[in-house]
């Protein structure tokens, strides 16, 4: 609707320059914004010492890609994340079929929950340094932590929104519980399982290179803080531009797996973007 | 009879809420009473020990420091995040131009900026409202440049042959219409800046009350750790409870326009 009329308004650019001037733009955009991070650290307005020229910043990039020394903290990161994504995935999202679609259980867990899910997973982190040691078991009990309430809610939401004519069809030709879930309650429920695992995934990374940084846990958080520690300020950077790309990264493979899962369900279309 | 029947379902729903999370409640403290664990610590006794803490022992050493950076890092977000996002909406070009940039910003987890922070700011307050304003700026801007791209094209045609311009149709149209979208944007935002505080405050701080739950668990001080802990719970959520409340009062018509649908 919004599409429609927008299009009418350009109609007259031809298809193929419409597709090509966000690319065109948005290279612009990023040059500028290189040559002003550039500019504001060789004229001296932010210490060069501390934000050093972006163009140094790229070349050390650059020069540490062919290092295995540069990919392991990457790696390593990567590995902790999608672990404790897994692990989010595996409990929130059976977990949240079932509370979703009895509402005795709902209402007996709702204030839990609801109680539990605006504590910053990272509030854990000196208990979990405690019990489970500054390991990569740590860093993944907090990641998964941190992941499963989007999970969860964005779930049990899914489940609870089903069509109630579809949910009594299915129950009075007595299909199985088991049935149900596959035919139905799964299918209706995977858009809000998208964007669940969206949110979860960009939280996912963020818990991640927090324990890293704070638990000293393998990783990209851990290896800018040693950079820091060490004066190397280009490697720290290097890594910081390597956090933002992973994070551009998953962010969108995520939205593109929601989008898709959302084709089916026009009414998802506008919601709300998560960081 | 209906109308009976739905009280009594309420009543039922309503009484399983209480009484599951007193149950909860219940198991958690026969738990913590039994466990007999170094880490783990009766639940009456955090509560003992988080009364004698911060009721107000160091209520104004380590809490009202952390209130205010968030206060200040996350006022400051949203003045930006909104005056910034309404200007690179001024044009398609510019929101076109801008949002590689953005994107690239928003979806860099945040943390990874707190060591290049306090490098440039030191370990005080100044660092921790910087790297809070920067982290939680980026999703406000965005779903502020959000917001106006998909405003209703009919509502801009209408505005256009009022000859509503300048102040009045930022305060009048645009605002109103972005506004869901904006405090979708902030509330990303206040979770995110409540986490950056407590690493903020674990990572480099002499004070605040992430400082004192890690230093609490240097020092092997498990009640004080676990008070802390709570402590930040709690914080988190009476924020967003605080933030839901105001949320729901200002945009109390965009709530009502979704119900009617």
């Amino acid at each position: 609707m919004r599409g429609s009329s927008s299009d009418a308004r350009i109609a007259p650019v031809p298809f193929s320059e419409r597709r090509a001037a966000p690319l065109i733009l948005g290279t612009i955009g990023v040059l500028v914004t290189l040559v002003v991070l550039e500019l504001i650290s060789r004229v001296g307005i932010v210490p060069s010492q501390y934000v050093p020229p972006v163009s140094d910043v790229i070349r050390t990039t650059f020069n540490q890609l062919p290092n295995s020394s540069f990919w392991q903290p990457i790696w390593q990161t990567i590995q902790s994340w999608g672990i404790g994504l897994a692990i989010a995935a595996g409990i929130g999202i059976p977990l949240g079929l079932a509370i979703g679609s009895s509402e005795l259980l709902w209402h007996a867990l709702r204030p839990t929950i609801e109680f539990l899910r605006p504590i910053p997973s990272i509030s854990f982190i000196p208990i979990t340094i405690l019990v489970l040691g500054n390991g990569l078991k740590g860093n993944v009990f907090l990641t998964a932590f941190g992941a499963l309430w989007p999970l969860l809610i964005q779930t049990i939401y899914g489940v609870r929104e089903i069509d109630s004519v579809a949910r009594d069809t299915l129950r009075s030709f007595h299909i199985g519980r088991l049935a149900r879930i596959r035919a139905l309650i799964f299918p209706s429920a995977l858009p809000f399982i998208a964007t669940g695992m969206r949110i979860a995934s960009a939280i996912a990374l963020i818990v991640t290179v927090t324990s890293e940084l704070v638990i000293g846990t393998p990783g990209i958080g851990n290896a800018l803080e040693l950079a820091q520690n060490g004066g190397n300020f280009q490697l720290m950077y290097a890594f910081v531009l390597a956090a933002g790309l992973l994070g551009l990264a998953i962010h969108l493979l995520f939205s593109r797996v929601e989008r898709r899962a959302l084709r089916s369900h026009p009414s998802q279309r506008a919601r709300e973007s998560f960081s | 009879m209906s109308r009976l029947a739905l009280t009594r379902r309420q009543l039922l729903y309503g009484s399983v809420e209480v009484l599951a999370t007193l149950a909860v409640l219940g198991g958690l403290w026969a738990y913590t009473e039994s466990a007999h664990s170094f880490y783990v610590t009766p639940l009456p006794k955090i509560l003992t020990v988080f009364q004698q803490t911060w009721l107000f022992a160091d209520f104004a050493t380590d809490v009202v420091p952390s209130l205010e950076r968030i206060f200040l890092g996350y006022a400051l977000s949203v003045v930006v995040g909104l005056g910034l996002g309404l200007a690179l909406s001024s044009s398609r070009a510019v929101r076109l131009a801008a949002d590689p940039v953005v994107s690239f910003w928003r979806s860099l987890p945040p943390p990874a900026l707190i060591p290049l922070f306090l490098v440039m700011f030191g370990i005080g307050t100044t660092a921790k409202v910087m790297v809070i304003f920067f982290v939680c700026v980026w999703p406000i801007l965005l779903n502020t440049m959000d917001g106006v791209a998909e405003l209703d094209q009919t509502l801009i045609d209408t505005t256009r042959s009022y000859k509503i311009s300048g102040l009045d149709r930022l305060r009048l149209v645009i605002l109103p219409a972005i506004a869901p979208r904006v405090a979708a944007g902030m509330r990303i935002s206040l979770s995110i800046a409540v986490l950056i505080l407590v690493v903020s405050e674990y990572y480099g701080s002499t004070n605040g009350i992430g400082f004192f739950v890690l230093n609490a668990e240097t020092t092997f001080s498990i009640p004080q750790m676990w008070a802390g802990t709570l402590l930040l719970g709690l914080v988190g959520f009476l924020l967003n409870a605080a933030f839901s409340a105001g949320e729901r009062h200002v945009l109390r018509w965009h709530f009502a326009l979704r119900e009617a649908h």
